[in-house]
């Protein structure tokens, strides 16, 4: 039987009209280079569609159940501190930035580091005040040519955060994205678009945190670009703990220069369906990219982490450590691609993926995918994916401590070399809590 | 203290232990001697609880309770430790947490109020010093890249922590240098107490030099066919198995 794509075409129509009503309403704005990337994206958007399980890259991820959703565009929302409560991670300090379904709340947000250390703007304020700086970025990294939810993040994004470090600038305080989406009333769909350039020789620390209130549907499809100049460092943090009924989609893409180091951890608490693209370009030499993921799908979420490091100069390093926990009818994918360019001798590149699966309803696809043209390299990779130990269970049973907490014991420590990477510590404390409590069931 | 009946125990379609029995009183040491395929491996398992075995037959009282109904930890809270031939490695896991983990667990079981961080330091500061272990390969992941030797001393050091009623070696001996084994023996041999008991499995007798069994059972196709004082060892070692096979053979 051939699937019906009807609910695919429906959404998208409704997306393209919204483009356009848009458009309509816009003064000189529609004539700006941005606009003219937003209309290129859209048209590309418009030509590629949603995916279908067809397509070699959402072969295990469908979402098809996604675009059965209706959702109608509006994304106020009531939400007051208050609501925001019961999401608060105890202790966290630094500049905290809240966007509420995709847009910016200063209500919400407190910005503590001086404007010499960084400066942090939204994504429709930047685009005003400095349209040229947003012109020579925005769209520059992320390729929208073969993504369709980047193609309609780069169309619709309307805010999101831009981040300025400036050269030789060690931003003090991490800065945390909260990605809020208020799905206590009505379906939300949001689209927010995040710019972060580290100047030469600078420092920063940022997390991107989601969380969904509510049990209505919620739909992210979020874009952050990343641009580390020379010798610029950064650590990258990513954290997942969304309802049951949350769709994500997300790509990082990452540009680096020579020397650059970027560390990241990208974390998976909960969500109905996630895919996380992480994107790298080590486009400078020396530069070295650290990767790091957790996902721990239960119930019957889906997480799937596709991550692409491209070596495109030489003596440059990578690594890259994914682990998994799968439990009652949770599936995840992990897609690891790492691309060597003839000129990019002297790589490193390491990946290796670990997963412990707890049920037999639960299911991992690993797939790891090297394409070498460089005949200088070290390139090693490896995917586990088993069952939790019964002799160290034994082992331990043995010794005194029961079934249930050997079993919550042996998985905290299989994730810990995941967890341990966050360098934020109300943020790490926050994510062994969550973690504990999600093994202790 | 444990009393073993007619024990009878299978892996999948295999029956091992084909009606054992044996006493063992507080204050003892017994020696389980025998070839290779004995059944003295699963003995120790089965003591100490292992799935992987079925017991189809007999019993086993352990201060006249059922020990076969019990869980595996509930068999250490009970005060049975067994020390592993082949000790496993658990990445992510240090010594010191998986200890501080058992001994509150078993403590929670007898009623006990929890060890504070002071008292299990000192508690391991004191046991360290018994099995000459460093306190840098306590930190470490449990077992993970320790040598033979290592794990061994490990194992001693866990059963000195614990201060097991019945300690079960299985083969501690094994892949130990001398000077590894002198270690473990003194170790062992510092436990003793007339509350306690212990059951040293093992192939060879070169253990038994150090850790002197008031009884030495030699175990053969799954039952004990032989027993008798420490210089039983001695003439196994000198004789090898091959007269008590026959003996075995001619009583049939």
């Amino acid at each position: 039987m051939t699937p019906s794509y009807a609910s695919y075409n429906e959404f998208k129509d409704q997306l393209l009209a919204a483009f356009q009503s848009n458009e309509e309403r816009m003064n000189g704005e529609s004539k700006t280079p941005l606009h003219q990337v937003r209309r290129a994206a859209l048209h590309q958007f418009d030509l590629l569609g949603f995916p279908t399980i067809r397509h070699e890259e959402w072969k295990y991820s469908n979402v098809a159940n996604l675009l059965k959703e209706a959702f109608d565009l509006d994304n106020s929302s009531s939400l007051t501190a208050d609501d925001l409560t019961p999401l608060q991670i105890p202790n966290l300090d630094g500049n905290i930035i809240t966007f509420v379904n995709g847009i910016y709340r200063a209500d919400l947000s407190r910005l503590v580091s001086p404007a010499e250390q960084v400066q942090i703007t939204s994504f429709a304020e930047g685009a005003k005040a400095d349209p040229d700086f947003i012109g020579a970025h925005f769209a520059r990294y992320a390729d929208y040519q073969d993504n369709a939810f980047t193609a309609l993040n780069t169309a619709m994004a309307s805010d999101g955060v831009v981040i300025r470090v400036p050269a030789n600038t060690t931003v003090e305080q991490p800065i945390i994205l909260r990605f809020i989406t208020d799905a206590r009333e009505r379906n939300i769909a949001s689209q927010p678009r995040n710019l972060v350039i580290v100047g030469q020789n600078s420092e920063v620390t940022m997390a991107e945190s989601f969380r969904t209130l509510g049990g209505r549907t919620s739909f992210v499809n979020v874009v952050t670009e990343i641009a580390l100049e020379r010798d610029a460092r950064m650590q990258y943090y990513k954290v997942q703990d969304e309802t049951d009924n949350a769709y994500h989609i997300g790509t990082t893409q990452v540009n680096q220069s020579d020397n650059s180091h970027f560390y990241s951890a990208t974390v998976t608490l909960n969500g109905n369906f996630v895919r996380n693209n992480l994107n790298i370009v080590l486009n400078g030499q020396h530069a070295e990219a650290f990767m790091y993921g957790l996902y721990m799908p239960n119930g019957r979420q889906h997480v799937d982490n596709h991550t692409l490091v491209d070596h495109a100069m030489p003596n440059s390093y990578s690594s890259e450590l994914y682990k998994g926990i799968l439990d009652d009818n949770g599936t995840g994918v992990f897609n690891g691609k790492i691309y060597v360019r003839p000129d990019a001798q002297k790589t490193n590149a390491y990946q290796s993926c670990k997963n412990v699966v707890l049920s037999s309803g639960a299911s991992m696809n690993t797939k790891p995918q090297l394409e070498i043209y460089a005949d200088d390299v070290k390139c090693s990779h490896g995917t586990t994916t088993g069952q939790l130990n019964d002799e160290a269970l034994f082992y331990m049973r043995s010794r005194g401590i029961p079934k249930d907490a050997a079993r919550t014991l042996l998985l905290y420590a299989f994730v810990q070399d995941v967890v341990s990477q966050i360098k934020i510590q109300p943020i790490r404390e926050y994510l062994e809590g969550v973690v504990a409590q999600k093994l202790g069931q | 203290m444990l009393s073993i009946n007619n024990l009878q125990a299978s892996i999948g379609d295999k029956q091992i232990l084909k009606g054992l029995n044996l006493e063992v009183n507080a204050g003892e040491v017994h020696a389980i001697m025998g070839p290779n395929g004995a059944g003295k491996s699963t003995l120790a398992s089965v003591l100490a609880g292992r799935e992987d075995y079925e017991v189809t037959g007999g019993s086993v009282l352990f201060d006249g309770e059922d020990l076969l109904d019990m869980a595996p930890e509930v068999r250490a809270a009970e005060g049975i430790f067994l020390a592993f031939q082949y000790p496993v490695e658990i990445p992510g896991v240090s010594t010191t947490n998986f200890l501080k983990t058992a001994m509150n667990e078993i403590r929670k079981h007898r009623g006990q109020d929890p060890l504070d961080a002071v008292q299990f330091l000192k508690l391991m500061k004191e046991k360290m010093k018994l099995v000459n272990i460093d306190q840098s390969l306590l930190s470490r992941s449990l077992n993970e890249g320790f040598s033979g030797g290592e794990k061994k001393r490990n194992e001693i050091f866990q059963m000195a922590m614990l201060e097991p009623k019945l300690a079960i070696l299985d083969e501690t001996d094994s892949g130990l240098d001398i000077d590894a084994l002198r270690i473990v023996a003194e170790g062992v041999n510092t436990l003793r107490s007339p509350e306690r008991a212990t059951i040293v499995v093992t192939h060879y007798q070169r253990l038994l030099d150090y850790i002197v069994p008031d009884f030495v059972h030699v175990l053969y196709q799954g039952r004990i066919v032989k027993s008798g004082p420490k210089e039983l060892a001695l003439e196994l070692e000198e004789k090898g198995y091959d007269w008590i096979k026959a003996e075995v053979e001619a009583s049939v």
